[in-house]
């Protein structure tokens, strides 16, 4: 594999517009919250102000009373009408603990934002006067807040598990040669990081619409939801209802980056009403609601130990995590942490390697999937880590990695923690992204400053990262013992009149399928994009399919595309063979033609072969009418992205105040289908990591109160706040599938964080400065000069 | 979220107004661009019985020359004052801060007189008006009085205004030969300042602070340092002399102290270049 | 109470509750659901619509604050099936991803435009600081908006 590798000529690489925008630049597009089906009758739900608690009464009756309320149901009321709790699909090992889990909290609440009662009103505006009448009293219980707290069960955030730990998981190839990789180390760095909680933050709040149908017991299911296709599955499994009697719809749906993965109280809930109520209902959460009882992000202390040699070459790493699950175990929220376990030896070639996780349940909201999931947290523990160790061995940062990187003719190369990475050039987009940055200047810059001694001062920060995306071989989800498979379904159809449809089984929310999906079966039909339609989320529509999350998409979903549209042409080129009659092997295929090798004037349009299959007139004998074709197909391996990002803060050493100087990120995800889809990828990632290194926390009080439950508080940075980015690549393909394409979509974010803080860091080392927690606020950067400066 | 019901009223006139907040006494409210209270109500923290929109008192909105004062309508919006020529050279201080306020879409609603007389620590025009040594013109239904800004702040939220008065000018002395500065720190442009810091100097200095305690502040210690000859940085390190600033995500006690300091020393240095 | 006012230039004349936010009163009166609601606390710019010509939360005032204005939402910035050159210059450079914040960053942008013709990026970086978008890191909305700048 090199980097050199030319694009093949086509439509794939080029920079098309997407033809997803001009219903969403118009206003046009249809959210959930936007849909309007009369008779619609309006939920709200009554919330737990309280992080722990027993539910000693539940009064709905006077919500009753408020003009438009139509019912109201307490937990109670409704425990019957569970077929099944809200469900866990990763039960990472055999002896997991995991609590009851049902849609409205009958007997006890766990978090701020359980769910306690539901008014159902003729409009929104009575609902939430409805919700604002019900009275509950709660009889408080201990609360369960910090982590480690939770972790020494001082106090339970389920009485009846006995234990807050909800599971130990090891990944302990060779403990033997990990201590002795450490025994005989010439440098050992060890960091403890917290990786704390994060609001997800998709600009939509969640939502649902279900409408049951005239006729037949049937219910349609409009959700903001990253995966109808598991929602259908899931709706059925908790309510009882017949998967045949179930449409799930994703209509647009605006952001998600993991929170829309999940299968939520609310969606099983409106089910379950429009059933009994037998009339639409719907629910639209607040912002308010969707910070407390929407799922949240990281929530991790980890604990590396990295054992060096003299030059500083990584001989063992050894982690300990410890993992807030929240309250419940949503979708995945357990498997979050398994997601980066693999990933703590990072870029570099490590012989000996040791993990631990303690996963730990806290009356808080769960956590889940959130852009990257675990992912992200490994990277910035190893590159924290690295830095350090290039701070011990006294070398730079970048000398450090390149010491330490897996060499481009190791690939395939097999980890020790039992991964084999793909293909990748690390030192390449290490170098691309030093001269992009001009790290020397920015080197003598800093030097300058410091010598000085100016008010602003420079920091440089480098983070290497790579990940395991494109979720996932099915075999190896099985051997981690996640419920589901990781394959993906396309079908793609020539029409009678020669245009194309493809039915993907992935479900975009922002992501640009319906432009990239069309270019990959466009390339390969040798015909213009704008002849391709792409059909998705709709479970009526596209019956199968695993939804979008996990960087999977393109790589899972985008090559199943190819590969049924190659079937397809394999099948043209059958029928174009007997009605030229001509041997199939002896046809060319090329700018939607059929022509036969030699003798170009010989040919068959794809249309006229379309018409052909169509009208099943003269078919070859034994071959079926219709030019359609389909590929389920399960990826053999993850793919592995990777690249070098360099962050340049400026931080005011008065105030504490950090400012982004500039960006660069070298990301290489493989051969891109539309380079611009890819780098809005990439700065949307990336801001989500500054986000965390600088702005972003859910802060908690020591009675479990969300702090940061508003937009005012919870600061998801503005334009304001930010640089603009200077983005590179290299293109490393991934062998293992056809298109040679790897996942972007969470690239961005696991790159970013450890690179500003290793930014931060470097601009306060002269302070003797050797870590800050995340965020880096102004006031912790103050306090960490104020610590430097004491004699 | 959405507010709880209420009756609402379109005042035509500030009598009108007054008028219908003497009827229904405290459960009323004023409502001008509604970028304080509206907030408020829908999280549901507020729920007046009446609401009395000002909006429509177009004659409120002005920015004109009154002997050696600047006299703003109250109900002149945030990015009028911004923009206005007069403002602008006359109180270059009190224009730059109200463009300094919230982002667009709040500066294009936001009013003056609803900000000051929503009388949050946290929010910049009122501590412009401290260091302004601004005074307010008042309305009830015993008559109009004047009150000067440094009484007007009493306590957190609360103002020297009767439950039946209404602001009708805010009053500023022309400062266009003053030096000046205003200095707001904050982790996101559009937030609320963590700390705030008006300054004006004109032979004497006024300092006020932004979000430093329960009400809008002046610096008096560091003011009194600087009248008894204290260098702008000695002066500055007394700038959080006795307060008690808040503490919240953002910012400890300890920490809003210093940046208090550090954006006063600043402030006094900005000042100093300006004249 | 009744409500009259101008909305993308056509007369309407409602009888709404004082309490009705005038984003609840768009959408759903008025069935314009182009305007987005990503909060409840005035800072997402998601509801961002022009009222006589300026960009307003529409979450935080009441639709019967806007009587006898004009109000434009993104329904009314294409005309015939032509995207205005904001919307364009949004889709040339890929301003968007999910979309939801779009219409109240285009609006906000689009009353940018109107009070400074020719902003810096700096500028524009500031002049949207009441916008939030969580997909495209906001680079290329500040392409799409400089680039709409006219010459």
């Amino acid at each position: 594999m090199t980097a050199t590798e030319a694009p093949r000529k086509g439509v794939l690489g080029q920079r098309l517009v997407r033809r997803e925008d001009p219903e969403l630049l118009t206003g046009e597009a249809r959210f959930v919250a936007d849909l309007k089906v009369s008779g619609t009758l309006h939920l709200a739900l009554v919330r737990s102000p309280m992080a722990h608690a027993r539910l000693a009464s539940v009064d709905v009756s006077p919500a009753l009373e408020v003009p438009g309320v139509v019912a109201a149901y307490s937990g109670a009321d409704l425990e019957g009408e569970w077929a099944g709790p809200l469900p866990c699909a990763w039960p990472v090992t055999d002896d997991m603990r995991q609590p009851a889990h049902l849609p409205l909290a009958a007997r006890e609440v766990c978090y701020v934002g359980d769910a306690v009662a539901v008014v159902v009103a003729e409009s929104e505006y009575a609902a939430r006067d409805g919700a604002e009448a019900v009275l509950v009293d709660y009889d408080p219980l201990p609360v369960v807040v910090d982590l480690e707290e939770a972790a020494a069960d001082r106090a339970l955030a389920h009485e009846e598990l006995g234990t807050n730990t909800s599971y130990v998981w090891e990944l302990k190839p060779d403990e033997a040669a990990v201590e002795a990789a450490f025994a005989s180390a010439a440098h050992v760095v060890s960091g403890r990081y917290v990786q704390q909680r994060l609001i997800p933050s998709a600009m939509e709040p969640r939502g649902v619409l279900v409408v049951p149908q005239p006729f037949g017991g049937e219910f349609t299911v409009y959700s903001a939801t990253q995966i109808p296709h598991i929602l259908k599955v899931m709706l059925a499994v908790t309510t009882g209802i017949s998967e045949t009697s179930l449409r799930v719809i994703a209509p647009s749906v605006g952001g998600g980056f993991g929170s829309k993965l999940n299968v939520y109280a609310e969606e099983v809930l409106a089910l379950t009403l429009a059933r009994m109520l037998k009339r639409p209902v719907r629910w639209i959460e607040t912002r308010s609601e969707a910070t407390q009882a929407t799922i949240q992000g990281r929530g991790q202390i980890q604990e590396i130990e990295l054992a060096a040699d003299e030059r500083g070459r990584i001989q063992a790493v050894r982690v300990r995590l410890l993992a807030d699950m929240g309250a419940y175990l949503q979708l995945v929220t357990p498997g979050v942490p398994l997601l980066g376990a693999f990933l703590y030896s990072g870029v570099y070639d490590v012989p000996a390697y040791s993990l631990s996780c303690r996963s730990v349940f806290t009356n808080l909201t769960p956590t889940d999937a959130y852009r990257g999931a675990g992912r992200p947290e490994a990277t910035y523990a190893i590159e924290r880590a690295v830095d350090l160790l290039a701070r011990r061995v006294g070398v730079d940062p970048a000398e450090i990695r390149r010491r330490n990187y897996i060499r481009p003719e190791q690939f395939p190369y097999s980890s020790v923690a039992g991964l084999v990475y793909d293909s990748g050039a690390y030192e390449a987009a290490l170098d691309k992204a030093l001269q992009l940055a001009g790290y020397e200047e920015l080197r003598a810059e800093q030097a300058r400053r410091r010598e000085a001694g100016e008010r602003h001062q420079l920091g440089i920060g480098v983070s290497s990262y790579m990940e395991m995306c494109g979720l996932a071989p099915s075999r190896v989800l099985a051997s981690l013992n996640y419920s589901a498979g990781g394959w993906e379904a396309a079908t793609v159809r020539i029409l009678p009149t020669g245009k194309v449809q493809v039915v993907t089984g992935t479900a975009p929310h922002g992501q640009g399928h319906e432009t990239s999906w069309s270019m990959i079966a466009a390339d390969r039909l040798g015909i213009s994009p704008d002849d391709v339609e792409v059909l998705h989320s709709d479970t009526a529509i596209a019956p199968y399919g695993l939804d979008t999350y996990g960087s999977r998409s393109l790589s899972v979903g985008g090559v199943a595309v190819a590969i049924a549209t190659d079937r397809v042409i394999d099948k043209a080129r059958q029928i174009a063979a007997h009605q030229l009659e001509i041997a199939p092997e002896d046809l060319d295929y090329g700018g939607g033609e059929f022509r036969a090798k030699g003798s170009p004037e010989r040919s068959m349009a794809l249309g006229a072969v379309a018409f052909e299959a169509f009208t099943a007139h003269d078919l070859p004998e034994g071959l079926e009418p219709n030019l359609e074709a389909s590929s389920h197909f399960d990826p053999p391996n993850f793919t592995f992205p990777f690249g070098t990002h360099v962050c340049v803060v400026e931080i005011d050493t008065e105030t504490g105040g950090v400012g982004l100087a500039s960006y660069v990120a070298v990301d290489d995800c493989g051969n891109q289908v539309n380079p611009l889809i890819v780098e809005g990828q990439v700065h949307g990632g990336i801001t989500q990591g500054i986000a965390q290194a600088l702005f972003e926390k859910a802060s908690y009080d020591d009675q479990g109160n969300l702090l940061t439950s508003t937009f005012m508080d919870y600061l998801v940075p503005a334009a304001s706040e930010l640089p603009s980015f200077v983005t590179g690549s290299t293109v490393t393909p991934s062998p293992t599938n056809v298109l040679g394409v790897k996942g972007v979509g969470e690239a961005g974010t696991i790159g970013s964080a450890p690179a500003v803080i290793n930014a931060v860091v470097d601009a306060l080392s002269t302070y003797g400065v050797e870590d800050i927690e995340m965020p880096a606020t102004p006031e912790r950067v103050w306090r960490a000069i104020e610590q430097g400066r004491r004699p | 979220m959405i507010p709880a019901s209420f009756d609402y009223e379109r005042a035509r006139s500030v009598e009108a107004a007054i008028r219908l907040l003497t009827e229904r006494g405290e459960e009323a409210k004023l409502l001008a661009g509604g970028h304080s209270l509206l907030p408020l109500m829908r999280l549901r923290m507020a729920t007046p019985g009446l609401l009395v929109d000002l909006g429509g008192i177009r004659e409120l909105s002005y920015v004109r020359r009154s002997g050696d004062d600047l006299a703003i309508g109250a109900l002149t919006r945030h990015c009028d004052l911004a923009a206005n020529e007069l403002a602008r050279a006359d109180s270059p201080l009190l224009a730059h801060v109200a463009g300094q306020i919230g982002d667009p879409q709040v500066r294009h609603r936001g009013t003056i007189g609803g900000s000051l007389a929503h009388g949050d620590p946290a929010s910049d025009l009122p501590a412009a008006c401290l260091a302004l040594g601004a005074s307010f013109l008042v309305a009830g239904s015993a008559g109009e009085r004047r009150i000067p800004a440094d009484e007007f702040f009493r306590g957190f939220l609360e103002t020297a205004l009767r439950p039946d008065e209404v602001l009708v000018e805010i009053s500023v002395p022309r400062h266009a030969e003053a030096g000046w500065s205003f200095q707001k720190f904050t982790r996101r442009a559009q937030d609320w300042a963590i700390v705030g810091v008006a300054a004006v100097s004109d032979g004497s200095t006024r300092i006020s602070l932004v979000n430093m305690g329960s009400t809008p502040l002046r610096a008096t210690a560091a003011e009194e340092a600087l009248a008894g000859g204290a260098s702008a940085e000695e002066a500055a390190a007394r700038a959080a002399d006795g307060l008690e600033p808040p503490s919240d995500l953002n910012a400890s006690p300890e920490y809003r102290r210093h940046l208090a300091s550090v954006l006063t020393r600043r402030a006094l240095e900005e000042c100093a270049a300006v004249t | 109470m009744r409500v009259s006012l101008t909305v993308n230039g056509k007369d309407r004349a409602d009888e709404v509750e004082p309490r009705l936010l005038l984003v609840h009163y768009l959408r759903d009166v008025l069935g314009l659901t182009g305007t987005n609601i990503g909060c409840d606390t005035s800072s997402c710019g998601a509801c961002t619509v022009l009222v006589d010509g300026e960009s307003v939360k529409s979450c935080t005032m009441l639709a019967v604050q806007a009587e006898g204005t004009e109000v434009s939402t993104i329904e009314g910035l294409a005309s015939d099936g032509v995207l205005h050159p904001l919307q364009e210059a949004f889709r040339e450079h890929h301003g968007l991803q999910c979309g939801y914040c779009t219409p109240g960053m285009v609006m906000a942008a689009s009353s940018l435009l109107a009070e400074h013709p020719h902003p810096s990026e700096a500028e524009v970086r500031v002049g949207l600081e009441g916008n939030l978008c969580r997909c495209t890191g906001y680079h290329n909305i500040v392409k799409a908006v400089l680039s709409a700048v006219a010459p």
